[in-house]
């Protein structure tokens, strides 16, 4: 109880701002009469954001499969990658250039291509949040997969330890904290990627939803939308967070 | 003890054998020369510390032992195999406890045998008893961080002892602790050692690296001094101090004495007190 009631404190502050600055927000709307298709107010986005004028679930739903798509291939090809350089080093030595240049293309300006190559859906918007959010977690799971004490490497070769069995009893676990926190940006890229994919081309989905009430002037709705996926990519946030307090408690302060 | 019957000891059974071991190591600007011309016999329960300042080689010289790093002249031999790899039958200690941070104690102790293919099953009981040696037994279930650096030290001595190795090899395993817990470490690794109980020839051979001479001298049998550049052996001393040693060993005058000879031997300095017996030239 005591725990909670320090905790409450130490997210106070964090908690007045927001709420004074949404109160800043409503005031600045009601006061100065900023017109609504330039700033609409936070009840009009509130409203708009539950509002039965569009389908919020599909858009949402479609948005949030193309985030955690992205953010799964990403974290999956990322880690396999970075194993596959840390593993071999005529491999690393192989891939690291052409996985150097993928990353310095701007990868909102390849949208189109894939669009081109993957056809219209949620396919491509997936592919170009993982491109944006996989070289993190190659580099941090190769550079987690070395950071290992010399002496440790000592120990086992002493013991003739096979490859694998140092990769999986020491190497693996030294990397999680380096792979989660790589993941935790992982997780803001897949958002950015899925949205820039719908903006390119879509249907539906909440990047959708922003390109065409902005063609309206249906400024609410964009809000709504906007505020929409900030969720989404909190959600996706916060479940890495707890994933890394459950695989790596030893490395919990460290980083943050 | 006299010489002779020492010599004796000495033919009688040798675990570590090293003939003129020279070690070079090509680097960006040319090839250095780490280690030149090691001739040392170490018998079996021996305990030898290897003395001397930073750069003379003592912590290769350990590493060419278990096989962890190439000699590139000479020979070496443990228990009467030539090492051309790294040997199995060897527990390492390191001036950091590299333990695994997201293991407990007991996890940590018991990787060893893991590594090595083992049930680690069938040691728990041995991690236990050996917890339970070095005063950790309440600690198993602990994480290192939970842990002081005197105490994880002593959780990679347990590490170091799960398999029963007949040979320790410590590099400065004390280096980062301070002065009073270095101080009961010492005591703590002889009374593991089994330095009150039984004879030499059932406690294990230890190869201990050090840069401090008072450890050195309070541990040993023999202190092997060696000099930088390439490292060389100086000297090497026999330590006749009696065992088992304790608190007051230290406040002896032989124990001062032995650490003014090697003192002496290291920086050159002209000493003004006759020198301990037992001070032998290099081989």
């Amino acid at each position: 109880m005591k725990k909670l009631g320090r905790k409450f404190l130490e997210t106070l502050p964090a908690i007045l701002l927001f709420a004074g600055l949404i109160v800043v927000w409503e005031l600045a709307t009601t006061v100065f009469g900023v017109r609504e298709y330039l700033l609409p107010g936070p009840a009009t986005v509130l409203e708009a954001m539950f509002s039965g004028e569009i389908n919020w679930a599909g858009h949402i739903w479609v948005t949030g499969l193309a985030i955690f798509g992205a953010f799964i291939i990403a974290a999956v090809s990322g880690v396999l990658l970075g194993t596959l350089i840390a593993w071999s080093s005529v491999l690393g030595r192989a891939l690291m250039p052409f996985l150097v240049f993928v990353n310095t293309l701007p990868k909102v300006a390849v949208a189109p291509l894939f669009l081109l190559w993957l056809g219209y859906g949620i396919v491509p918007n997936m592919m170009i949040g993982a491109l944006i959010g996989f070289f993190p977690v190659v580099i941090n799971t190769a550079v987690g997969l070395s950071q290992i004490d010399d002496d440790m490497v000592d120990l086992g070769r002493v013991f003739n330890a096979p490859k694998w069995k140092v990769f999986a009893k020491i190497r693996i676990p030294n990397a999680y904290p380096y792979i989660l926190s790589a993941l935790k940006v992982t997780a803001t890229a897949a958002v950015v990627g899925a949205i820039v994919g719908e903006f390119v081309a879509s249907q539906n989905g909440l990047g959708y939803v922003i390109i065409t009430s902005q063609s309206s002037m249906n400024t609410p709705l964009a809000f709504g939308a906007l505020i929409w996926i900030s969720i989404l990519g909190l959600v996706l946030f916060g479940a890495v967070a707890v994933l890394s307090r459950v695989l790596a408690p030893w490395a919990e302060g460290r980083e943050q | 003890m006299t010489g002779r019957a020492k010599m004796d000891m000495r033919l009688a059974r040798q675990s570590i054998e090293l003939d003129r071991v020279g070690m070079t190591y090509e680097t960006g600007s040319g090839p250095v020369e780490a280690l030149r011309d090691i001739t040392l016999s170490v018998r079996e329960g021996e305990f030898v510390s290897l003395v001397g300042p930073s750069g003379c080689g003592k912590s290769t010289l350990l590493r060419v032992v278990a096989g962890l790093r190439p000699m590139t002249s000479g020979s070496v031999v443990v228990d009467g195999a030539p090492v051309v790899r790294p040997i199995p039958k060897v527990g390492m200690v390191f001036q950091a406890a590299v333990l695994l941070k997201w293991r407990t104690v007991l996890d940590n102790v018991l990787l060893p045998a893991e590594l090595a293919g083992l049930r680690p099953a069938r040691y728990r009981e041995r991690a236990h008893e050996l917890l339970k040696l070095t005063g950790l037994e309440d600690f198993a279930g602990k994480r290192p961080s939970e842990l002081s650096g005197g105490m994880q030290q002593r959780v990679s001595l347990c590490r170091a002892l799960l398999l029963d190795p007949p040979l320790l090899l410590m590099d400065e395993p004390f280096g980062a602790l301070d002065a009073m817990t270095r101080d009961e470490m010492n005591l703590e690794l002889l009374r593991v050692w089994g330095e009150a109980g039984a004879g030499a020839g059932e406690r294990k051979t230890i190869l201990f690296v050090t840069h401090s001479i008072p450890e050195a001298v309070f541990l040993s049998d023999r202190i092997v001094v060696m000099s930088p550049r390439p490292g060389r052996i100086a000297g090497i001393f026999d330590v006749a101090l009696p065992r088992p040693r304790t608190v007051e060993t230290r406040a002896t005058a032989e124990f001062g004495q032995y650490s003014l000879d090697i003192y002496d031997l290291l920086t050159g300095r002209q000493s003004n007190t006759p020198a301990m017996a037992g001070r032998r030239a290099p081989a």
